[in-house]
Parts: C-alpha cells; structure tokens; sequence
C-alpha cells in the first residue's frame, strides 16, 4: 500500500465512522447537559448530569414502560427461541418428507412485509377480547419471530455431523434424548446468538404493539417513547435522556454479545 | 439424508400452529378483506377488484409508491455503495481496530427505530437541533434549514437516516465475505502490479457475489419496512411528502376505518415485494448460468 492509499482508507474510515458516532454521542452528550434550558442544545462537554435521566424516568413513567417491555421479552423470548429450536431441529436434524417445503414455508414469511396480516389479526383478538393483553402481544411476537429463528436453527442442525445423532440413535437414545444430550449442546453458539436477536427484535419492536395496545399501563418502552415525543418534544434534553433510557437495554446486551449479533445479522458469516 | 418418517413433523408443530394463527391465517385474511369495502365494524361487503383499480388513480398511493422507491435509493443503493467502501477499508487494517470499528458502524443497527426517529428529530429539530447548531457555530448559518418541515427537503433527510440504519448491516455482511475469499487471489493481483481499485474490481466484487445479493435481498425488504421510521420522524408530512405505503396501510386501516382499501395496499407491497425478491434472485441465478457455461 502506497501513502495516498492508506491516506484513502483512513479518509474514508473516519467518514464512516463519524456518519454512525456522531448522532449517538451528540444525544447522549445532550441528555447529560447539565444546565438543561428548554432548547437545550450542547453547550459544555465537562460539566456533565444524570440529572435529565432521573427527570425523564419521573416524567414519562419509563419505569412502567420498561416493566412491560421486560415482561414481554421474558415471555416471548425463552418460547420463540425453543419452539425454533424444536421446530429447526425437525427440519434441519431428523428431517422427514417434505421438511424442505416446509421450510421454505417460514423462508416465504420472512419475506412478506409482517405488517399485512396485522389489521386482520387485530380484528381476531378482538374477537376473543384479547386486545390490549399481554397474551396478545406476546403471542404474536412469538409467531412474528419464528420465521428467522426457524430458517436459522435449521441451517444450524442441518451442520450437525451426521455421525454424532446416528451415534446417539444406535445407543438407542429417543430423538428427545439425542436433541437435549447431543444436537443442543452442539449448536449452543447459534441458540444463544438467536436468543439475543430475539430479544432486539422484540424489545424494539413499535407497530404491532402500537394498534394491539391501548391502555397506558400496558404500553411498551417504544410506545411510550413515541407518546411522550408527542407531548414534549420541545424539551430536547429531555427526549435525549428518554433516548438513552430506552435504547439502553440492547445496546447494553449488544455491547457484551457484539459477535453475536453480528453474526446473526451475517448469518453465521462472521467466524473471527 | 435420512427420512425419519412422521418423528420430526411432531417438532413442528408447535411452530407451524404459531406461524398459522399469527402470519398465513391473517394474510388470506387480508387478502380477502382487499375484496370488501368493510369499515371495521359494519357488515361486510364484496366490492370485487375495485379498491385495486381504486389505487392507480389515488394520488396518496401514487405519492407513496414514489416516495418508496425514493427510500429503496436510500435503503438499498447508498447503503451498499458505502457499505462495500468501508468493509473494503475495514479489512485492510489491523483485526483489533477492525472489530472496534465493526462494532462501533454496526450500532445504529441495534437501536430501536423508534428511539432512532425521536433521536434523529432532535438532531434536525429547526433552531436548537444539533445539525443547525453545528452548521451556525461553523459559520454556515445559510445551509441551516428547516430538515423535516421543507416540502422537498423531508425525504431525502428521511432517507438519511435509512442510510444510517442499513448500511452497518451491509458492512459487516461484506467485510464476512471478503474475510472469507481466497488470500491467494489478493496476492496473485499484487503480483500483477493492481492498485487498489484493480484489486476491488477483480477479486473484491467478484468475490461478494453471494454476499452482495444477500445484502440487496435484506436491504429490499427493509426499504418496505419503515414504518416506526416514518410514523416517528415524520407522520409523513410535510403535506404527504414524506408518506410511504406502510404508513398509509396503518392510517385507513387503524385511522379512518378503510379496512378494505388499507388491505388492498398491503397486498399489493407485499406481491410487488415477493416479486422483486424473486426477480433478483432469478437473475442472481441466470447469471452464475451464463457465466458457467462460459
């Protein structure tokens, strides 16, 4: 590499790199000002505050909000990822006839935009009177996951070496048996990088909760940052610190599990 | 491969009754709401095609579908474009700097679309968002605009923060593959003198092929799902400048009780969507054809 190449490849990098920062570190920078005025733009990088956090979490209930959000997660999280676990192993470990079609039935709902059944399924909540529960949403978040997470534990298990299940099966172990002992175990990495993408998807998820939900005490952590933009959105340094209470959750997560992630996001191409 | 006969079917199951109850049994659904005329609450009333016919001359979905291949711009080509430059830089540093680099431009990935939107209006926010403040405090107070509130300023500030959610995703999906191409192909092109760019061109680009449609895949789907995005940032205004198909599915299915109209655009996204898809891949296909038989 000569000089103005490598100078090329920094240029470009801190462009890049400043392009994706700087908006993140600018709202945090100003959900910690200290001398919070109303327009609030950033006005010292030192004298730094929690002080707005502690007012927005009063002011916007997020204290509520995030509890909804944790229950949901804690709900559908654990099931969506064991019904894919099952459900790939199925199609990627045992196989049976017709397991390809089947597959390629969760692949074709990966494709469709969710958002098309949502006006319909609406109306069948409401039939049971179901709407504004937590069983709705979780339930629905449940079936809304599955489709990546039964494309990923498939391609998973159809990796597992043949001769390990066939070697568990001769000792004369069931296929729940071979699954718990020899298939989980095996494929734990790609359990655990669907786990945390289902929690970020979850977590972050906005319009299906936004129509099944209607009563304050039910709203997740996204609806209720998006109510309370309505109200104050004037108050910069208060919707910044709302910013940072919300996103905190997965960036934290992502920031101990960044492979993960990532390699979920790659699917699986990320071996480093 | 070993057929297990009706065993693995049992672990389906559950997945498939989830899949049925929340995604196809609402999609025929909707697609047989695209037929009525139904308000949500009345009786409901056959209408044929006509909310199909209904929509090529209804200039809200004339608009919306102008703005969404204007968001595919800023979904899908930019983000590849800047997507591919930074892994191209990315994977010729050291690997520590290049997994903090890689985790630092893949986090706008991870935060909520909607706390993005809300963080995204504060920075274009008209007298104290950060945006106008930097351009005053560097003295360019002229280019200090009103981002969001300009009729023709809206959707291209909309679609730059598309750009800045996707194009991390893409990054990190090409710098994978070009970690997984041949070291031998970069080394026999420096031993024909390329630079750089002859390196892109022959062995780079070739190299990301299956990566490449990968990305324009996912980028294609995510250009049609905007709609914490939009509704967040926007709301679609100014006017309907910044409206997008999603949006106006959720303002006459939920707003104004126009179920049958609201299901006849979300069909129709979601055909020309599995049709775009399918097209991409069909001539991903012909092409790894031709150039195999070459």
């Amino acid at each position: 590499m000569n000089r103005g190449e490598r100078l090329l490849i920094y240029a470009v990098l801190a462009i890049a790199v400043a392009f994706a920062v700087a908006p993140v570190v600018g709202i945090i920078l100003v959900a910690l000002q200290a001398h919070a005025s109303v327009g609030g733009s950033i006005t010292s990088v030192t004298d730094l505050t929690l002080d707005n956090l502690g007012r927005a979490w009063t002011v916007g209930a997020f204290g509520s909000s995030l509890g909804s959000s944790a229950i949901v997660a804690l709900l559908a999280v654990p099931a969506t990822t064991a019904l894919s676990v099952l459900a790939g192993y199925g199609i990627g470990g045992l196989r049976f006839r017709y397991s390809g079609a089947v597959l390629a039935l969760f692949v074709f709902a990966l494709m469709i935009p969710i958002e098309d059944g949502l006006l319909p399924l609406y109306y069948i909540w409401r039939a049971f009177g179901l709407t504004d529960s937590y069983a709705a949403i979780v339930v629905t978040e449940i079936g809304y996951q599955l489709p990546f997470g039964v494309f990923w534990m498939a391609a998973a298990f159809r990796t597992l070496p043949r001769e390990l299940v066939d070697a568990a099966r001769v000792d004369g172990a069931t296929s729940w048996r071979t699954l718990v002992s020899v298939g989980a175990p095996v494929v734990l990495p790609a359990i655990v990088t669907l786990a945390a993408l289902n929690f970020m998807w979850i977590w972050n998820d906005f319009l299906m909760p936004l129509i099944m939900i209607s009563s304050e005490a039910l709203r997740t952590a996204p609806l209720s940052i998006s109510f309370f933009q309505g109200q104050y959105l004037t108050d910069i340094t208060l919707m910044a610190a709302a910013c940072v209470i919300v996103a905190f959750p997965v960036v934290t997560a992502y920031a101990f599990l960044q492979r993960r992630f990532i390699a979920g996001a790659t699917l699986g191409a990320v071996k480093e | 491969m070993r057929l297990s006969g009706l065993e693995g079917v049992v672990y389906v199951l559950p997945a498939l009754a989830f899949l049925a109850l929340v995604l196809l049994v609402p999609l025929g659904m909707t697609a047989g709401l695209s037929l009525t005329s139904w308000d949500g609450l009345g009786p409901i009333k056959w209408v044929g095609l006509s909310n199909y016919t209904a929509l090529i001359s209804d200039p809200i979905v004339v608009t919306a579908m102008g703005n969404a291949v204007v968001m595919t711009v800023f979904t899908l080509a930019i983000p590849i474009v800047i997507g591919l430059a930074t892994a191209i830089v990315l994977s010729r540093i050291t690997r520590r700097l290049r997994t903090l680099w890689r985790t630092l431009l893949f986090l706008p990935a991870v935060i909520a679309p909607v706390v993005v939107a809300v963080g995204w209006r504060l920075v274009y926010e008209p007298t104290t968002g950060l945006l106008n403040s930097l351009l005053r405090a560097l003295g360019l107070s002229s280019l200090a605009k009103p981002w969001l509130g300009d009729f023709s300023l809206a959707l291209p500030a909309t679609g730059i923060v598309a750009t800045w959610m996707e194009y991390g995703l893409v990054m990190v999906l090409f710098l994978a593959g070009i970690q997984r191409i041949s070291p031998e192909l970069f080394d026999a092109a420096k031993v024909d003198g390329a630079g750089i760019a002859g390196e892109v061109r022959h062995v780079t680009i070739p190299g990301l092929r299956y990566e490449l449609l990968v990305a324009i895949v996912v980028t294609l789907i995510d250009s049609f799902r905007n709609f914490a995005l939009i509704f967040n940032l926007t709301r679609g205004g100014p006017g309907n400048a910044t409206v997008v198909p999603v949006l106006e599915v959720y303002r006459r299915g939920i707003l104004h009780g126009r179920v049958g109209s609201a299901s006849a655009i979300g069909i129709t996204i979601s055909v020309v969507l599995v049709l775009l898809v399918l097209g991409v891949l069909w001539f991903a296909r012909r092409r790894d054809a031709d150039e195999g038989s070459a």
